[in-house]
C-alpha cells in the first residue's frame, strides 16, 4: 500500500495538523518509505494469533467508587492559553 | 577532598550518612557543574539551583539528626518528561513551552520521598521520539565523549540523551529516563553508562508525558549496576493512579548485585548478528559470552526468529498510540495556541507550529494506520506480530535464564551525520533494544568496552518478566569482568 500527495493532505487534515504545503512531496516519500518497510510484516503467519494489548497480563484493578479528586479549578486552568471566570476560553465551535 | 564528579550514587549516599560531606556541598557542586557544562553540552532544559539548595538544606537537617533516608541528599536529574510540581515541563517540545504542572509524577514523588534532591530537567528528543537527541526544541544535545583525536560533536543517543550526557559528564548521581524502544539503553551504551528498564508497569507512568502507553517504561541511568538497582528500587512502586502499574511488591534489587551467576543459562540469539554491524561489536559480544562463561554461566545458542519484525511492528504500534496520546495537544486547555480563523483552524495551526517534523511524521503515520480501512491491515496485524515476538521470548526463557546481545549496532555518531538519511536509518538504532519493549520484559545495557576510536559500547542483558534480579546479577557480572573505568576527557567546561 502506498500513499499519494492527496492522501498525505487528507491524513494531515485527520491529524489536525495544518497542511505542510512546502513538505508534501518530501513527506509523501518518507511515509511511503516507512509503509513499504513495514510491509514485511505480511511475511509473518498470524493465523489464529490473538492481538497482544498488554505486556504483563494482570487483572485490571478496581478502586472504591468514591470521589477522590475535584475542587481544583485554579490548578486546571493554570496552564490555559486563555481563561475567564473559571472557564477555558476557546474559539466559537457551535453556530 | 572527595572528587564529587566520579562518585557513584551508592558512595554519595554513604558519604552523606557518614558526614564526609554535606548535601549542601554536593548540591552546590552539582549545580555549578551543570551550569558550567550547559553551554557546550546543552543537556538541560532547566537548572533550578534554588530548589536544589532548599532540598539539600532539608536533607542536611535530616542527616544531622540521623534520620537520613536511602537517597538522602543525593542529586538526581529528571528527564523533562516527568512532572515535577511547579517546574516547567516541556517534553522538549514547543507545544508545551511554559507548561508548569500542578501535580507530581509518581516516580519523582517516590524519589523525593527517599530523600533525593532535584536540581535539573534534562533534554530529550521531542516527546521521546528519536535516537539521537537532535529533535529537542532546545537543539541537539552533545555527548561528552569524542573520538580519539577528533573534536567532532557526537550525539549522546536518545531519547533520554540529556540524562545520559549529564551523567557521563560527571554531573548528578543518577538520572531518570524513559524507554519506549530503547530510549534509556541506547543512550547509556553511547555514553558509557548503565541504563535499564524494568518490566512494564514496575515504574508508574502517572505524571509522565505519554508517548506510546503500552511501550513506555520509566527507568534509571547510572554509572554502576549497583546504582541502577538502587535507583530503580526507589522509582518503582505499585500505583493506584496508573491502572497498568504492577501491583506486586518491589523486590530488593540491590541484593541481586554481586550474587553469583554460577549455573545460570545465558542465551545467545543468532538473529542479533546483523548485516553491516562493525566487527568490534561482534568481538565485544563474544567477549561478553566468554566473561559470563568464566563466571560459571552456561552459554546456550538460541533462536528468536521474530526479531527482525520487532522494529516494523513497533513503527506501527508506537505511532498509532502516539497519534492518540498527542491528540490532547490542541491549544485549548494547555500548551501553545496559535489563533486561527475558527476552532479547526486554531487546532491545525497550533499543532503545526508546536510539533517538530519527526513528531508530525509519527502522528501522521499513526493517524494513517488507525484510519478507516487500514486498521486491520496495519494495527491489528502489528499487535498479532507483537504476540509472536513475546512467544519467541517465552520459548527462549524455557531454556535460558537471561539473553546476552549487543545494545546497539554502532557507537555514537556525529551530530547531523544522519540528517540526509531516511527516517528508517535512524530507526535502525533501536534494532536490538526494541524487542524488550514489545515484550515488556526487563533489559539493561552495561558499558563493556571502547571501540577503536575510543567510544563506549554496551552489552545488553534481557530477562523474564518480573525477573529484574537476574538482570542485575548478570549485569554486575559483566561489569566486574569488563572493568570499564574509562571517562571522557573534560573539554566542556
Amino acid at each position: 500500500m502506498s500513499v499519494t500527495q492527496d492522501d498525505v493532505r487528507r491524513i494531515a487534515r485527520l491529524a489536525r495538523i495544518a497542511e505542510p504545503t512546502d513538505r508534501i512531496e518530501q513527506l509523501t516519500g518518507e511515509l511511503n518509505g516507512i509503509l513499504d518497510w513495514v510491509e514485511q510484516l505480511g511475511e509473518v503467519d498470524v493465523e489464529g494469533v490473538e492481538p497482544m494489548t498488554t505486556a504483563v497480563s494482570t487483572p485490571l484493578p478496581l478502586r472504591p467508587d468514591a470521589v477522590t479528586d475535584g475542587e481544583i479549578t485554579q490548578d486546571i486552568l493554570k496552564n490555559a492559553p486563555r481563561s475567564e471566570e473559571g472557564f477555558f476560553v476557546v474559539p466559537k465551535s457551535v453556530e | 577532598m572527595t572528587d564529587f564528579s566520579t562518585l557513584s550514587l551508592a558512595d554519595a549516599a554513604a558519604g552523606l550518612k557518614k558526614k564526609d560531606f554535606t548535601a549542601t556541598e554536593l548540591a552546590e557542586f552539582t549545580v555549578r557543574e551543570a551550569e558550567a557544562a550547559q553551554g557546550a553540552l546543552n543537556c538541560f532544559t532547566l537548572i533550578d539551583g534554588e530548589r536544589a539548595m532548599r532540598m539539600a538544606r532539608a536533607s542536611d537537617e535530616r542527616l544531622s539528626s540521623g534520620n537520613g533516608r536511602a537517597l538522602e541528599g543525593v542529586p538526581i536529574a529528571m528527564k523533562d518528561l516527568f512532572a515535577v510540581e511547579g517546574v516547567e515541563m516541556t517534553a522538549s517540545s514547543n507545544i508545551l513551552k511554559g507548561f508548569t504542572p500542578t501535580y507530581e509524577s509518581t516516580v519523582s514523588q517516590n524519589l523525593w520521598d527517599a530523600g533525593a534532591v532535584f536540581f535539573a530537567k534534562t533534554s530529550m528528543d521531542e516527546f521521546a521520539m528519536g535516537s539521537s537527541n537532535e529533535t529537542a526544541a532546545s537543539g541537539a544535545v552533545v555527548n561528552p565523549w569524542r573520538a580519539k583525536g577528533s573534536d567532532e560533536r557526537l550525539v549522546p543517543g536518545g531519547s533520554s540523551g540529556g540524562s545520559a550526557s549529564a551523567l557521563a559528564a560527571g554531573i548528578s548521581y543518577g538520572a531518570t529516563g524513559t524507554d519506549t524502544g530503547g530510549s534509556i539503553r541506547q543512550p547509556a551504551a553511547f555514553t558509557g553508562l548503565v541504563g535499564a528498564k524494568p518490566t512494564y508497569g514496575r515504574c508508574s507512568r502517572w505524571g509522565v508525558v505519554a508517548f506510546a502507553s503500552s511501550l513506555d517504561h520509566p527507568g534509571p541511568l547510572t554509572r554502576t549496576v549497583r546504582d541502577n538497582a538502587i535507583l530503580m528500587q526507589h522509582m518503582a512502586s505499585p500505583d493506584p493512579k496508573d491502572s497498568t502499574s504492577y501491583t506486586g511488591e518491589v523486590p530488593d534489587f540491590a541484593a541481586a548485585v554481586g550474587k553469583s551467576v554460577k549455573g545460570l543459562k545465558i542465551g545467545i540469539p543468532s538473529e542479533y548478528r546483523v548485516e553491516g554491524m562493525p566487527g568490534e561489536i561482534e568481538t565485544l559480544w563474544s567477549q561478553g559470552r566468554e566473561w559470563l562463561e568464566a563466571a560459571g554461566c552456561e552459554i546456550v545458542d538460541i533462536s528468536l526468529p521474530m526479531t527482525k519484525y520487532a522494529l516494523p511492528a513497533y513503527y506501527i504500534i508506537a505511532p498509532a498510540e502516539a497519534s492518540s496520546n498527542l491528540a490532547r495537544y490542541d491549544g485549548m486547555r494547555y500548551g501553545q495556541r496559535v489563533e486561527g480563523e475558527d476552532l479547526i483552524d486554531t487546532y491545525e495551526k497550533s499543532r503545526a507550529a508546536g510539533f517538530g517534523k519527526e513528531v508530525q511524521r509519527r502522528i501522521m503515520i499513526g493517524t494513517y494506520v488507525l484510519s478507516a480501512g487500514y486498521y486491520d491491515a496495519y494495527y491489528l496485524k502489528a499487535l498479532k506480530v507483537r504476540r509472536r515476538i513475546l512467544e519467541d521470548f517465552n520459548a527462549a526463557f524455557e531454556k535460558v535464564d537471561a539473553i546476552l546481545t549487543p545494545t546497539t549496532p554502532s557507537a555514537a555518531f556525529g551530530i547531523g551525520s544522519k540528517a540526509k538519511a531516511s527516517p528508517i536509518e535512524m530507526y535502525l538504532n533501536d534494532i536490538f533494544t526494541v524487542t524488550a519493549n514489545i515484550a515488556g520484559i526487563p533489559a539493561m545495557s552495561v558499558p563493556a568496552g571502547l571501540d577503536k576510536s575510543g567510544l563506549p559500547l554496551g552489552l545488553q542483558v534481557i530477562t523474564r518478566a518480573l525477573d529484574e534480579e537476574t538482570m542485575f546479577s548478570v549485569g554486575a557480572a559483566l561489569e566486574d569482568s569488563a572493568g570499564f573505568s574509562a571517562r571522557p576527557e573534560k573539554w566542556w567546561a
